[in-house]
C-alpha cells in the first residue's frame, strides 16, 4: 500500500481552516441601525450633525449604539426593529432635506474577522425582504423620436445647401427624401453625408429618392445611451428613497434591475421611480427690475421661480415657454474648443429647433433660463368626512431655475449653455437635461416583493428542513456504514463549513431559499460519494482482499465514476444558472459549489481519517468497521 | 453488515415486461402533456401573485367577494401554508395599469377584512412569462443535449443514447405527473428538474460505469450475466445514495415552506422513477441495442490513459 502523501492533510487543514474563518461571520446576527447619509452624494456627516443624532436620539429615549462611518455615510445601531422604525422617522423629520436616512443592518462581526476582509453571506431579497423590479425601457419609443429629429435635422441640412426636395418620410428605422428629379438627388448626396453620418446613404435607379438607413451600431448606441440614461436617473431616484446596498443594473438590451433589500413599502418605491422630471427653456423677462421680481408679485405674462444655486434668489420668466424637456433627445457635456470653459451640448426635436430657432433669432443678447420641474405623487394621509383616515394620492410640482445663460446667436436643433462653473456642474445639468428629457418610458415588467416577516419565516424553513435532512442522514450513515460512516458525517459537516465560506468569500454569491434548497440537496448527495467508495470496500472485503488493499482499491477506482457522475450535475448547474432568474439562481450556485466542496471532502477528507485510524503508523487493521 | 453476501437478483428477466410498462407511461405522459398540459406557475404565464397575512384566520370566500365585485372575479384564492395565510393569483392582463394589480389587490382584500399585511408580491409581465418559459425549454434541451455528448465523450455511443433516453423518460413521466395531478409548475420546479437530469444522470453513469468494467474485465461474455451483474453489484449504492437524498427531500417537504413544496414533489418523484430507470431503462436499451465486449475494445485505447 503506497503512502498517503502528507500535502493532502495539509491542503486538507488549509481549507477547512479557511473557509471555516471566511464562514464565522455568519454565525453573529446582524443588528438593525439607522443609516445617515448627506443627500449630496461624496459629502461626509459632520461631526456638528453625529452630536444632533446623538442628543436626538437620547431625548426620545432611544438605546442606540456610537455610530460609526461607513463609506461617506453614518451608521448607528439600534436595539430591535421597532426602535429602528422610530428613530427613523425621528431622525428624517429633524435632519431635513439634506440628509437621508436609511434603515439597513450592522454586521456584529468582531473586527479582527473584518479586518481579513471577513463578512456574511449577501442574503436574498426572499430572505432578507424587499422589492425587486424588472423595468423594460421602451426602445420603439426612443428611436421613433430621434428619427423625427433625425429628420428634421435632413430637412434643414437640404434648406441650408439650397437643395429642394419634396418630402422627408419615416418608415422605422429608414428615412426616404424625394426630390423632383434626380440632379436634385444627387447634389443632396453630401449635404445629406455629413449632416446625418449616422446613416447609411442608398439611391435606388428608378425614383429620384434617397434611401437613409439607420446604422446598426447608432440604433445600438441609441439603446445604450437610453438604458444608460434611464439607470443613471434611477440611480438617483433610488438614493432619494434612503435605501441602503440597493442595485440598479442593466440586464440585457432594453432591461434594467432594481432590488430594494428591506424597503416594505413597495407602492412608495414605485411612486419614487414612477417620478417625472421635466424641462422647460424660458426668456427672462429682463425688461423688468431685479427689484421687481423681489416684490413677489409677478407682472402680467410673466412668473416668478426661485434660482436654486443662488440662494433660491427669486427670478422673473416669460410665461411661454420656448421648448421643453421633452423636444430634447440628447445632451452632453463638453468644453469650449477656444476658451476650455465647460459647456452642455443639447439636441432638440424638429418641433422643439423650429421654435428655439425663431425665439432666440429675435432675442440676440438677452438672457434665457432652464426652468426645471418634477413632480411626485405620494401618498397622504386624509380625515374624511366621517372621521375616517385614509390614504389619498398628491401630486406635488416642485419648480425652479438651473442656468440662466444671456443667447449668443440664433439657436437651431443642436445648441450649447455656457456659462456654467465648473465641469462638474456642466455634467450634473447634462444629466438633469437628460433625465428631464424622459427620452425611454419606462414599464415595470417585472416585481417581486417579500415582505421582512415572510423572509425570516423563509430563513427559518431553509434552516429547519436543513438541520432535519442532516440529522436524518448523519444517522443513516452512522448506522449504516458504522465507523467509516463517522468519517463520512465529519467529512459532511467539513463541506458544509466550505460551503457557507465559499459563498461568503465570494462576492456576488446570494443566499436564496432555493439556494437553501441546493444546499440541502448537496447534503443528502454528498454521501453518494462515500456511499460509493465504501460499497467498493465492502465488495472487496467480500472478495477476500486484505483491509488495505481494499481501500486503496476502493477509493481509486470510485474516483473516476465520482467524477464522471458529478461533472455531469455541475454541467447542469451552469445551464441552469444561464436559464434561470435571481431565486433559482441561487440554487445553482449552491448546487455547484456544494458539488465540488464535497468530492473535495468525500474522497480527501474521509481518505485522510481513514489513513489515521487504519495508515500506515497503526498496525495492520485485520478488519474494518464498515 | 459487511458480511452479507452480495445480492444476485435476476434484474433482467421482467425487463420486457417492464420496458413495455416506462413505454405506456412515457406515451400517457406525452399525451397528458399535449391534452391537459401543466398546470404552469406565473413565472411562465405572467400575471400577479399577492399573498397576505391575517391577524386571525381568513376566510377565503370574503376575499373573493372582495375581489370579485372589482374585476377580479378570476382571481384564484387559496390557503397558503396555513388558515392565516391566503395568497391570491390575478391572470395577466392587458391594460397598462397591469403592473399595479398586485396592490389594487392588497387594499380591495384590506378593505374588506382590515388588518392584513402583505406577505409577498409577485408581478410577472406576459412578455417576460414568455421569454422565461423559451429559455426553460431551452434549459431543458440544452441539458438533455450536453449531457449526451458528455456520455458520448467518456463512454460510448450506445451508452450515451441508452442513459440520455432513461433522461428524457424520467423527465415526461415526472411532466406527466405534474400534469395529472395539475400540481404548480414555476421556475422552481424547472429547478428540481434539472437538477433531477443531473441526478438521474449520476446514477445511470454509476451502473454504466460498472457495466463496462465488468465487460473489460470479465472473462463473462454473456451480456444478460455482466448487465445483471453489474446491477446487482451497484444495487446497494443506488438504493441508499436515493435513500439519503429523499431523506432530505422529505425534510425539505415537511419544512421547507410553499415555495419549496412543489420543489421537493418533483425531486421525490423524479428520483423514485430516476432510480428505477438507471436500473431498468439503461440496462434495457444497452440490451436492445446488443451491448457487447466489442464496445468497449475499441474505446479502451483512447480511455487507459486518464484511468488511475
Amino acid at each position: 500500500m503506497t503512502r498517503y502523501p502528507r500535502w493532502k492533510f495539509f491542503l486538507l487543514l488549509a481549507v477547512l481552516v479557511l473557509c471555516g474563518l471566511y464562514a464565522l461571520p455568519n454565525i453573529y446576527p446582524d443588528v438593525p441601525a439607522v443609516q445617515v447619509s448627506a443627500a449630496d452624494a461624496g459629502d461626509e456627516v459632520s461631526t456638528g450633525t453625529r452630536e444632533k443624532i446623538r442628543s436626538t436620539l437620547d431625548q426620545a429615549g432611544l438605546n442606540h449604539g456610537d455610530g460609526e462611518a461607513v463609506n461617506s455615510s453614518w451608521l448607528i445601531r439600534m436595539d430591535n426593529t421597532d426602535q429602528q422604525l422610530r428613530a427613523r422617522a425621528l431622525l428624517s423629520k429633524t435632519l431635513g432635506d439634506q440628509y437621508i436616512v436609511a434603515l439597513n443592518l450592522a454586521p456584529t462581526t468582531p473586527g479582527w474577522l473584518r479586518a481579513l476582509g471577513a463578512s456574511p453571506m449577501n442574503l436574498g431579497l426572499d430572505l432578507r425582504g424587499g422589492v425587486h423590479f424588472l423595468l423594460q425601457v421602451d426602445m420603439d419609443t426612443v428611436v421613433k423620436q430621434r428619427m423625427d429629429a433625425w429628420s428634421g435635422q435632413a430637412k434643414m441640412a437640404l434648406k441650408n445647401a439650397g437643395v429642394r426636395y419634396r418630402d422627408v418620410i419615416i418608415d422605422d428605422q429608414t428615412l426616404t427624401v424625394k426630390f423632383d428629379d434626380q440632379v436634385a438627388a444627387d447634389a443632396a448626396r453630401a449635404p445629406l453625408r455629413t449632416a446625418l453620418p449616422e446613416f447609411k446613404l442608398s439611391q435606388p435607379e428608378a425614383r429620384p429618392e434617397i434611401n437613409l438607413t439607420l446604422n446598426p451600431t447608432a440604433i445600438k448606441e441609441i439603446e445604450d445611451y437610453a438604458v444608460d440614461q434611464n439607470r443613471t436617473a434611477l440611480n438617483n431616484r433610488v438614493n432619494e428613497l434612503g435605501v441602503a446596498e440597493a442595485i440598479v443594473q442593466r440586464q440585457g438590451a432594453d432591461r434594467i434591475v432594481v432590488e430594494l433589500p428591506g424597503v416594505q413599502d413597495a407602492a412608495q418605491a414605485r411612486r419614487i421611480l414612477g417620478r417625472t422630471a421635466t424641462l422647460e427653456f424660458r426668456l427672462v423677462a429682463d425688461n423688468y427690475s431685479a427689484e421687481r421680481a423681489a416684490t413677489g408679485v409677478a407682472p402680467p405674462g410673466t412668473e416668478i421661480f426661485p434660482f436654486r444655486d443662488q440662494n433660491n434668489r427669486p427670478v422673473l420668466l416669460e410665461k411661454a415657454k420656448i421648448a421643453a424637456g421633452d423636444q430634447v433627445t440628447n445632451a452632453s457635456m463638453g468644453f469650449d474648443q477656444q476658451s476650455g470653459q465647460p459647456q452642455v451640448n443639447v439636441s432638440l426635436d424638429a418641433t422643439g429647433a423650429r421654435s428655439m430657432q425663431r425665439v432666440t433669432g429675435k432675442n440676440v443678447g438677452h438672457p434665457m433660463a432652464v426652468l426645471f420641474i418634477e413632480t411626485k405623487t405620494e401618498m397622504t394621509s386624509v380625515v374624511d368626512k366621517d372621521g375616517k383616515r385614509t390614504q389619498e394620492p398628491r401630486s406635488t410640482t416642485d419648480r425652479y431655475v438651473i442656468n440662466v445663460a444671456t443667447i449668443q446667436d440664433t439657436l437651431g436643433s443642436r445648441f450649447r449653455i455656457t456659462g456654467l462653473d465648473s465641469p462638474a456642474e456642466a455634467s450634473e445639468l447634462a444629466l438633469l437635461l437628460r433625465a428631464g428629457s424622459l427620452a425611454a418610458p419606462v414599464t415595470i415588467v417585472e416585481e417581486r416583493t417579500v415582505g421582512p416577516s415572510l423572509g425570516a419565516e423563509n430563513i427559518e424553513a431553509g434552516l429547519k428542513s436543513m438541520l432535519l435532512g442532516m440529522a436524518l442522514v448523519l444517522a443513516f450513515m452512522l448506522v449504516w456504514y458504522k465507523l467509516f460512516g463517522l468519517f463520512a458525517n465529519i467529512a459532511l459537516l467539513g463541506n458544509l463549513v466550505i460551503i457557507v465560506g465559499v459563498m461568503s468569500l465570494i462576492p456576488g454569491a446570494t443566499l436564496t431559499l432555493p439556494g437553501i434548497a441546493g444546499i440541502v440537496l448537496t447534503v443528502g448527495m454528498a454521501v453518494d460519494a462515500n456511499v460509493l467508495i465504501y460499497e467498493r470496500i465492502r465488495e472487496n472485503i467480500r472478495r477476500g482482499m486484505r483491509p488495505r488493499e481494499a481501500i486503496e482499491e476502493g477509493y481509486s477506482r470510485a474516483f473516476v465514476t465520482i467524477l464522471d457522475a458529478n461533472i455531469t450535475t455541475m454541467i447542469v448547474a451552469v445551464i441552469l444558472f444561464s436559464a434561470g432568474t435571481g431565486s433559482v439562481q441561487g440554487f445553482a450556485v449552491t448546487l455547484f459549489i456544494g458539488i465540488l466542496s464535497s468530492m473535495f471532502t468525500a474522497i480527501i477528507g474521509t481518505r485522510a481519517m481513514v489513513e489515521m485510524v487504519y495508515g500506515r503508523g497503526a498496525r495492520a487493521p485485520a478488519k474494518l468497521s464498515i | 453488515m459487511s458480511n452479507k453476501a452480495p445480492l444476485n437478483v435476476n434484474f433482467m428477466a421482467p425487463r420486457k415486461i417492464l420496458g413495455v410498462m416506462s413505454i405506456i407511461l412515457v406515451v400517457g405522459s406525452l399525451i397528458l402533456l399535449g391534452t391537459r398540459g401543466l398546470n404552469l406557475g406565473m413565472d411562465f404565464t405572467g400575471g400577479t401573485t399577492v399573498v397576505v397575512q391575517g391577524e386571525q384566520d381568513i376566510d377565503t370566500d370574503q376575499v373573493r367577494e372582495a375581489l370579485s365585485g372589482n374585476g377580479f372575479g378570476d382571481a384564484v384564492v387559496q390557503y397558503y401554508g396555513s388558515a392565516r395565510e391566503v395568497s391570491i393569483r390575478v391572470s395577466p392582463r392587458e391594460d397598462a395599469d397591469a403592473d399595479k394589480v398586485g396592490h389594487q389587490v392588497f387594499d380591495l382584500i384590506a378593505g374588506q377584512i382590515g388588518n392584513i399585511s402583505l406577505l409577498k408580491v409577485e408581478f410577472v409581465g406576459p412578455q417576460v412569462g414568455d421569454e422565461l418559459r423559451d429559455q426553460s425549454g431551452l434549459a431543458l434541451l440544452m441539458a438533455l443535449g450536453l449531457m449526451l455528448v458528455y456520455v458520448w465523450f467518456r463512454f460510448t455511443n450506445k451508452f450515451a443514447v441508452s442513459t440520455v433516453s432513461a433522461l428524457i423518460h424520467d423527465v415526461i413521466i415526472t411532466l406527466g405527473l405534474f400534469s395529472l395531478l395539475q400540481w404548480p409548475f414555476d421556475l422552481t420546479v424547472l429547478a428540481a428538474v434539472l437538477a433531477l437530469i443531473g441526478y438521474s444522470l449520476n446514477d445511470s453513469i454509476v451502473v454504466a460505469d460498472r457495466i463496462r468494467e465488468n465487460f473489460r474485465n470479465s472473462r463473462e461474455t454473456d451480456p444478460t450475466a455482466i448487465i445483471n451483474g453489474a446491477i446487482n453489484e451497484t444495487l446497494s449504492r443506488t438504493i441508499n445514495t436515493s435513500f439519503t437524498t429523499m431523506l432530505v427531500l422529505v425534510a425539505l417537504f415537511l419544512f421547507g415552506g410553499e415555495v419549496m413544496r412543489a420543489f421537493s414533489e418533483a425531486l421525490l418523484v423524479g428520483i423514485f422513477i430516476g432510480t428505477y430507470s438507471s436500473i431498468y431503462v439503461v440496462a434495457n436499451l444497452l440490451f436492445t441495442f446488443k451491448v457487447s465486449k466489442d464496445d468497449f475494445l475499441v474505446a479502451t485505447k483512447e480511455e487507459v490513459d486518464d484511468m488511475p
